[in-house]
């Protein structure tokens, strides 16, 4: 069976190593975040979420997840 | 109150912030009546999943949540959060605060002003934290800007409006919402906000970190009503000597 290469990306500012195979909807599906309720971003442009199976990761790629927080 | 064209019911917009925790921000808010809502932009934590989430407590279907970029120092922040906060569900009415201290917390106006420009061009509707500088302020309603949110005092100080002087100016050279935010302290500071002719107020730390935010939150909403009404009623001149209440005519 051929081995799948891992590959270190960045999350939220944590490095995480991956799956090469995986595309940007298995990543956000894994961490069990709830989509609807987030906004993406990858190495610092705007996805859109209807796109994220359609993303192939690559080393040092930058996500970013943001939500909505209480604050003033 | 109307801003950009939508009718809120309450002229009072409370931020979810420094709350002990998410039941209580909640009940806060709903004993406050505001309708507006400030909310702040952060990543989530990938780590901890059973963290509460705000929209799991308060529901942006009933109250209109107001993305704010509370923590940005530059414009290019600032637009990077309220464009993220727009994907999230469409957010355009939008709060934009770039501070330019991190001690006194005021706001950098240039970059302010910058922003206000690039936002309105992208089809925000932009409330624009400022300082009371009715000049800036006037630079800001040419940028498009959809409401002049001045400070009272720094954000979180409680001090109350520093300034009244200016928020009249601004107030009688302006027909966009004005919005006293930030640096308020007590109920009576609200009310002193609406009978310069303010159309609302933001409070956060006065209601949040009251040592009861429920009586605090009613405090505000009728501060909020009261100075408002007390504004439209016309005061009386002020004068200074005395003038008698009851008729001479009749004195035994």
């Amino acid at each position: 069976m051929k081995k799948i290469k891992k590959i270190k990306i960045r999350i939220n500012g944590k490095i995480k190593t991956v799956k090469e195979n995986l595309n940007l909807l298995n990543i956000i599906k894994n961490f069990k975040i709830p989509l609807k309720k987030v906004a993406i971003e990858l190495n610092q442009e705007i996805v859109d979420k209807k796109k994220l199976n359609k993303i192939k990761l690559k080393t040092n790629d930058k996500i970013e997840i943001v939500h909505f927080i209480g604050g003033g | 109150m109307v801003i950009a064209k939508k009718n809120f019911k309450s002229r009072l917009i409370v931020g979810t912030g420094k709350y002990k925790n998410m039941e209580e921000c909640a009940k806060a808010i709903e004993i406050s009546g505001a309708d507006i809502v400030t909310v702040a932009v952060r990543r989530v934590n990938i780590l901890d999943k059973k963290k509460p989430l705000l929209m799991d407590y308060i529901d942006p279907k009933k109250i209109t949540y107001l993305p704010n970029t509370a923590g940005c120092f530059n414009s290019k922040d600032a637009l990077r959060t309220l464009r993220l906060a727009r994907e999230m569900g469409g957010w355009k009415l939008v709060k934009l605060e770039v501070l330019g201290d991190k001690k006194n917390l005021f706001p950098e106006m240039i970059e302010t002003l910058k922003s206000t420009e690039i936002l309105t061009k992208e089809g925000f509707q932009v409330m624009v934290y400022c300082n009371d500088d009715p000049l800036m302020a006037k630079r800001l309603e040419n940028s498009g800007a959809s409401a002049i949110m001045p400070l009272a005092a720094p954000i979180g100080s409680g001090l109350g409006i520093l300034n009244k002087t200016n928020i009249k100016i601004i107030r009688n050279q302006t027909k966009l919402p004005l919005i006293i935010d930030a640096g308020l302290g007590q109920a009576s500071d609200a009310t002193i906000a609406m009978e310069l002719g303010c159309d609302g107020v933001l409070v956060n730390t006065a209601i949040a970190r009251a040592k009861n935010p429920f009586t605090m939150a009613l405090a505000f909403k009728n501060a909020v009503v009261a100075g408002r009404h007390s504004y439209l009623s016309g005061r009386i001149k002020k004068i200074l000597m005395g003038s008698r209440s009851s008729p001479k005519k009749g004195i035994i």
